[in-house]
């Protein structure tokens, strides 16, 4: 095999480079490269994937690594929705001792066991270096779609690992960023409010601010270098923003409350509800808080808010008609429209990346449930059944998943699902209540 | 040892006890039987009894006096007392709402017009008006609910004639629950606005 063409990637992979025959598309060319996902119904039917353990390329001592890479692989592409893994225990050969490349392979082992795609890798690992070799092959037509090496730190083999994942999704899916994307939401434990954060699949959680006060509604900036929330620790509840790498924090302090912070994009200006004149309205503000321009203007609550991705229009919750409905703002000609009629009393939009759909909480009896409607009004439909309250839904940076909160296990945690509501599972298992999830856009510098 | 210093301490005692005793009965015997001093007994006895008449007046006078204070400070006390209660109930008394709902009841009306008048009777007193909800509902929206449901507090009181910027508002939403509890009772008890002295 001959390396061909050089991707440099990052400042923690040294390296990555095609193999195999053929380049493919530049980015600018093509959504994306492969047919095998379904755009229209995605999770409908899942790919079954095989992901044997990498091979050891130098030695045994690499063992440990070889099953890691593995697992990490597999539960990445698992994590995106897509994809059906075949038990390891199925498998009629080991590439580990055969071999990882297509001339070592005999697809049909990996097609008897209903296979479609097929992912080998090997690894050598010296010191605390590990360089790696991921292809993935088309197990019916018996070629390599792609392949790519990695070097870095061994510390970093996840994060290796994950640009490969990140490359796949892109490929067959035409959508980046999931696999470096993080995950910002609020932990209460023993009256403690904490922000912590963590990744897109609930790696790795760290309490990025704590405190005894009040703390709600965290969300990302546009970069994903800041957050901004609400925080009762001045005793009221006013907005911060924090900048992640550096931990400054600058608070916005109009009488009466500031919050529901969320941010234009494209841009360092966000929108949230103040009453400084009396009554609940949103507003403009710049990072430096200052008022840029009132966006609502009713009488009672305007809370909310959400931007379409071209920073055009604003979803919001206005209890103007009686009950608490999604409107739609052109922010252009300033026309007004409602877009919920079904139920009274649906909040907490959050505007896909993609720009075609809305995901918000609808409540009935006590108990909120996850709905999507099309910004043009189309359907809504109903993503979670009977399992406790479903609260405070957002996108992932694909518009393929939505991370939320549920109390169906007793005290609210986190949980994903696809799109269309399949796949629910629990982000990660951290003692207390998690709350009020924002997933970050691609965050390049990680 | 320690045991044979305490009935050494005990015997001490017991003497200097019964010394005492028998003196004091020597000068007793010494008094009585003095014949030169009869005269300045009678006197004495007389003076003794002037004294005691005097002294019943000044108190019949300091008791008049004392009842007198004790009945004020009785009526202070019971005006404290009463000042404390109507506080207490200004603090303590919650004004309910509806589920999503920041309008005003009649019976919170009626609580309200109490407030004016403690209000009014108070014009040095400032305070903070609390917005709650219930845990129903998301806590993005109930933050503004509860700002709307003090707001709409203050306004009526407002427009009752206490001036604004002795009225402050904040809102909870339903992050202070008054009753943890996951019912109807809880709710209903947990949508309030509460009064908090500044």
């Amino acid at each position: 095999m001959q390396a061909k063409e050089s991707v440099g990637i990052g400042l923690i992979i040294i390296f990555a480079l095609i193999i195999g025959q053929g380049g493919w598309p530049s980015a600018a060319q093509a959504e994306r490269v492969y047919d095998y996902i379904n755009i229209s119904d995605p999770f409908l039917k899942k790919i079954p994937i095989a992901v044997p353990v990498f091979k050891t390329m130098s030695g045994s001592s690499e063992v440990d690594a070889a099953h890691k890479a593995a697992d990490i692989l597999s539960s990445g592409i698992e994590f995106t929705g897509y994809f059906k893994l075949i038990d390891r225990g199925a498998f009629l050969e080991t590439p580990r001792e055969k071999g990882i490349t297509a001339v070592d392979l005999n697809f049909d082992n990996w097609t008897d066991i209903g296979a479609e795609l097929l992912i080998t890798g090997g690894l050598w690992v010296t010191d605390d270096t590990v360089r790696l070799e991921i292809r993935l092959f088309d197990t019916f037509k018996g070629s390599l779609l792609f392949g790519k090496r990695y070097g870095g730190d061994i510390v970093d083999l996840r994060q290796m690992v994950h640009r490969f994942c990140g490359e796949m999704l892109y490929r067959l899916t035409g959508n980046r960023g999931l696999f470096n994307s993080r995950i910002v939401f609020i932990n209460k434990d023993n009256g403690k409010n904490a922000i912590y954060t963590c990744d897109f699949d609930g790696h790795g959680p760290r309490r990025v601010v704590e405190g005894e006060a009040i703390t709600l509604s965290p969300s990302w900036s546009p970069d994903g270098r800041a957050i901004a929330y609400t925080s009762y620790a001045g005793g009221e509840p006013n907005i911060s923003i924090r900048g992640m790498e550096s931990g400054e924090t600058r608070r916005i302090s109009y009488e009466g409350i500031n919050i529901t912070p969320s941010w234009l994009p494209g841009s360092s200006k966000l929108a949230a509800t103040l009453s400084v004149n009396g009554d609940e309205e949103i507003y403009l503000l710049t990072e430096s808080g200052k008022i840029d321009k009132r966006l609502t203007d009713s009488w009672g609550i305007d809370v909310s808010p959400t931007f379409s991705p071209d920073g055009k229009k604003m979803a919001f919750v206005s209890k103007r008609a009686g009950t608490p409905q999604i409107y739609i703002k052109n922010l252009d000609t300033g026309g007004v429209r409602r877009l919920t009629f079904e139920g009274n009393y649906n909040t907490e939009p959050d505007w896909s990346p993609e720009g075609e759909r809305i995901v918000y909480s609808g409540m009935n009896g006590g108990q909120a449930d996850i709905f999507v409607i099309g910004t043009d009004g189309r359907g809504p439909t109903r993503l979670t059944h009977d399992a406790g309250s479903n609260e405070s839904p957002a996108w992932s940076p694909t518009g393929t998943l939505i991370v939320f909160s549920s109390t169906r296990s007793g005290t609210a945690k986190l949980y994903v699902m696809t799109a269309s509501g399949t796949d629910q599972r629990p982000l990660l298992d951290l003692a207390g209540e998690q709350l009020l999830p924002d997933w970050s856009p691609a965050i390049e510098t990680r | 040892m320690k045991f044979q210093r305490l009935g050494l301490k005990l015997g001490l005692l017991l003497l200097a006890v019964s010394f005492l005793f028998v003196f004091s009965c020597a000068k007793h015997k010494d008094a009585s039987t003095a014949p030169g001093e009869a005269s300045t007994e009678a006197a004495e006895k007389a003076r003794q009894a002037g004294e005691t008449e005097q002294e019943e007046a000044i108190s019949e006078e300091d008791i008049a006096a004392r009842e007198k204070a004790e009945a004020e400070a009785e009526k202070r006390q019971l005006q404290a007392e009463k000042e404390r209660a109507a506080r207490q109930e200004f603090v303590n008394e919650n004004v309910y709402f509806g589920f999503d709902d920041a309008s005003l009841t009649k019976k919170a009306r009626q609580i309200l017009r109490e407030k004016v008048q403690w209000l009014r009777n108070h014009p040095d007193r400032d305070v903070l008006i609390e917005g709650h909800c219930d845990e129903r509902g998301t806590k993005e929206y109930n933050m503004a609910l509860g700002q709307r449901r003090a707001q709409s507090i203050k306004n009526y009181l407002v427009n009752a004639g206490i001036d604004p910027s002795r009225l402050e508002t904040i809102s909870y939403g339903e992050e202070r629950p008054l009753d943890p509890r996951h019912n109807e009772m809880a709710w209903a008890k947990n949508r309030r606005g509460h009064f908090r002295l500044k």
